[in-house]
């Protein structure tokens, strides 16, 4: 039966075109009725990526079909990779960008008049804008694609399905698109990494359930009999993250038309709600997805296999199982009930163990390797993105203690121990697969220059000890000004007093990181030169995994 | 049991893996809706008038939660700086809640009634024109952009349906009501305050021609932590957690 696959693909398009059709009618429906400028726009972004898709399925339904190469031998398996090199350039992009809007913000703190009194560029509304950019955009971006890439080379299988891989990532970006936009024109949730409104949601929603079928599919076409760890990981951050976005965006609209929406929680339960969304936005989001990357890219980087199989069983499960009990700890002294609290600070000590026991994994596989910590910078920014992942997870049960917690909370410490998380692991392991997924994808024997990225590690890694070091000295310093009492039993500063106080330390975090958005700006021209194609500067001084596998030399020749 | 089973089936690893997420959630949140002593039962909590919800509206709009807290926590300096504790009761109206997981500029949970009116408008147009080492953003459009108000009575529904307890007498003045607190030779000004205790009745914005936006969010920071009478509160009754 020879047409049968062609026959499938055509039915996909099909409805690929019909889905994209009835986006389009939603988009223009919302362009034409929404009262809200906002609204209408975001309409009309959705209608003109409808289009656009349309146009680029009519013109891609011929050529691919999904079907093995005839050329190929009859076990190569046929990968879809395309979605993933879109979702590579977009990491990229969205990473910068919100590089660029954070270090704004930051010499915002310093210098106020950068804030122009102007809506758009003030900072409560770049603030969501940063973080959404770095942590949905660039993190998303980063997750979906080394996931679609993973599951395929661990199961040995096509990607399921022909459009809805390209659906999830063009999708994905569509949201991003519309919450970032929708912040700088003052639309927004108002829950902190969760601003998204309504409309917005329930697109990502629709883009995540497609995700995780399309993963799920993936595992169920799989030849290899077990599947893989950095699997287990990916596919719970998938399901977890379903959970909580759906769980903590319940809210009722002022009407279709209108993007203002009310959550349905309140007070105390709204911020319970909230920080068990938040804190597992860190601990399933910037961690479990990012320890799919760590379980895939370092063996493969290093060809070793991982260090213990064992320890990644019990390190997944309690991971898991401990992090979603975290979130109470964003709460201590306030009007939470002492009983949540307490359990929030338990289970946040305990969470140390899994995080370490992930960490010695991911650092131990580096046995009988550790040589190439010195001869290839993208083994050294993989392994120290686990090494900052040792020291946030170390840093953050600390901060969790309630006495600790009553000097660190509401300061910059927390900001500082966000950065070391978010900088030194997110970014760097990012940064990492990166570099390791370009020439792999675009079919390249090498990175044009591993110079370059050893640049970019020096760059960032100076960068990020500016920014942290900055912050534990302005968040200690601020939490004791705060509670410092004079001889006769008066509080010691004023308020403004202690914001004074910061003004020499935002300027070193803001200098640290203009540096980080130098060194991803090396990055970015790195990744530009590999993909064009050009001739690598420095190909000798690369390993060989450094090639697309089909490009790699065996050893023996 | 043997871990290969989970290895080699997926759904079954799924349904494991999200069981074992659901656990914390359920015994961290569920609780919080049935046991009755989360809330307290306090004296003089009431929604936000209309005015004061559209000011509130304008706060989560510009993101003030990514710099103020709105929570005052159990701790002596902090009570000493800001005023009593912030009790759990004193947001339960609030969708969302804005208790801010940052201070970059002070908690503003008990700010009512501390600045005058006058004070808040230069503050919020050129906050270094009254604090010369402030770092806040100048929010001086809000002064120039008229209230959006004729469609308050919306909102107010939406908010009926999350639990918010507006009556059908409140939502039908609501127009009215945004008008009388925002002038106090208003004829309903009784009536507004007689649905709304304590709400502070004035031309906020220093600008008695025009209902701006800037009247709406210094009418809701000046009631901020005002509504509960802790002369009667009693923190050593049986509500104490």
């Amino acid at each position: 039966m020879p047409d049968t696959r062609a026959e499938k693909a055509t039915f996909g398009s099909l409805m690929a075109i019909i889905f994209a059709i009835a986006m389009a009618f939603v988009g223009i429906s919302i362009g034409v009725g929404s009262p809200s400028g906002g609204m209408s726009f975001h309409g009309w972004c959705l209608a003109a990526t409808a289009a656009a898709s349309i146009y680029f399925i009519l013109s891609h339904m011929a050529q691919d079909d999904g079907a093995p190469s005839p050329l190929s031998s009859s076990d190569a398996v046929n990968y879809h990779d395309a979605p993933i090199r879109f979702a590579t350039i977009a990491a990229i992009f969205w990473g910068i960008a919100g590089f660029v809007v954070g270090d704004i913000i930051a010499w915002q703190l310093a210098f106020p008049a950068l804030n122009f009194d102007l809506p758009w560029t003030s900072f409560g509304r770049l603030r969501p804008l940063h973080t959404s950019a770095v942590i949905f955009a660039f993190g998303g971006n980063v997750l979906i694609g080394t996931s679609f890439y993973v599951v395929q080379r661990t199961c040995k299988a096509r990607l399921a399905g022909l459009w809805s891989p390209w659906f999830v990532v063009v999708g994905y970006n569509l949201f991003i698109l519309i919450a970032g936009t929708g912040y700088l024109l003052g639309i927004t949730d108002g829950k902190e990494y969760a601003e998204p409104v309504w409309y917005a949601d329930l697109f990502l929603t629709m883009v995540w359930v497609v995700y995780l079928l399309v993963f799920l599919a993936t595992l169920w076409k799989r030849k290899e009999p077990h599947i893989y760890v950095a699997n287990w990981f990916y596919l719970s951050f998938i399901v977890t993250v379903a959970m909580l976005h759906v769980v903590n965006n319940l809210a009722v609209p002022v009407s279709i038309w209108e993007p203002k929406s009310y959550i349905v929680f309140a007070g105390v339960q709204d911020a319970m709600t909230q920080w068990w969304y938040g804190h597992n936005a860190v601990g399933f989001f910037l961690t479990a997805g990012f320890l799919g990357i760590m379980y895939y890219f370092i063996p493969k980087r290093v060809e070793r296999p991982v260090y213990s199989y064992r320890l990644s069983i019990v390190h997944f499960w309690s991971l898991i199982f401990l992090y979603i009990w975290a979130g109470p700890h964003h709460l201590h002294y306030t009007a939470l009930p002492e009983w949540t609290q307490t359990l929030g600070m338990a289970f946040s000590i305990m969470l140390w163990k899994p995080s370490w026991g992930g960490m010695i994994n991911g650092l131990m596989t580096l046995s009988g390797a550790w040589d190439k910590l010195r001869t290839d910078p993208v083994v050294r920014l993989l392994v120290v993105s686990v090494a900052f992942y040792g020291m946030s997870t170390f840093e953050g049960p600390v901060m969790s203690i309630k006495a600790v917690n009553s000097l660190s909370h509401y300061t910059d410490w927390t900001i500082g121990h966000v950065h070391s998380g978010a900088l030194g692991w997110v970014a760097m392991v990012s940064f990492g697969a990166i570099y390791c997924l370009v020439p792999w994808l675009w079919k390249r024997k090498a990175l044009y220059s591993i110079r370059l990225v050893e640049w970019h590690f020096w760059v960032s890694t100076i960068g990020i000890l500016l920014y942290i070091t900055s912050m534990w000295v302005s968040g200690i310093m601020q939490g004791l000004m705060w509670r410092a009492y004079d001889k006769l039993g008066f509080l010691s500063y004023s308020f403004v007093e202690t914001v004074e106080a910061m003004h020499p330390y935002y300027i070193i975090r803001a200098t640290g990181g203009l540096l980080f958005i130098l060194g991803s700006l090396i990055m970015a021209y790195n990744i530009w030169r590999t993909i064009r194609g050009d001739e690598s500067r420095d190909a000798a001084e690369q390993p060989r995994v450094a090639a697309a596998p089909e490009l790699r030399l065996n050893p023996a020749e | 049991m043997n871990h290969t089973v989970l290895e080699k089936n997926s759904m079954l690893l799924l349904i494991c893996a999200l069981l074992v997420v659901t656990v914390g959630g359920l015994v961290q949140i569920v609780p919080l809706f049935l046991v009755e002593s989360t809330i307290e039962k306090v004296q003089g909590m009431r929604p936000y008038s209309p005015l004061e919800q559209a000011g509130r509206d304008i706060y989560v709009r510009e993101g003030c939660y990514t710099c103020h807290s709105q929570m005052i926590r159990t701790l002596k300096d902090e009570v000493e700086r800001y005023g009593h504790y912030s009790l759990a009761a004193e947001s339960m109206y609030d969708h969302p809640f804005q208790w801010g997981s940052k201070r970059t500029g002070p908690d503003l949970a008990r700010v009512g009634g501390k600045y005058s009116n006058q004070w808040h408008a230069e503050h919020m147009i050129n906050p270094r024109a009254v604090v010369p080492e402030s770092i806040m953003p100048g929010y001086p459009w809000l002064a120039k952009t008229k209230l959006d108000y004729k469609k308050i009575a919306a909102n107010m529904r939406a908010l009926r349906i999350v639990g918010v307890p507006y009556s059908d007498e409140m939502i039908a003045n609501a127009v009215q009501d945004v008008e009388a607190q925002v002038d106090p030779d208003h004829d309903e000004v009784d009536a507004m305050l007689e649905r709304y205790p304590k709400a502070k009745v004035g031309n906020f914005d220093n600008n008695a021609e025009e209902l701006t936006e800037l009247d709406a969010l210094i009418a809701y920071l000046q009631m901020l932590g005002t509504l509960v009478d802790f002369a009667t509160f009693d923190q050593s009754g049986p509500n104490l957690r």
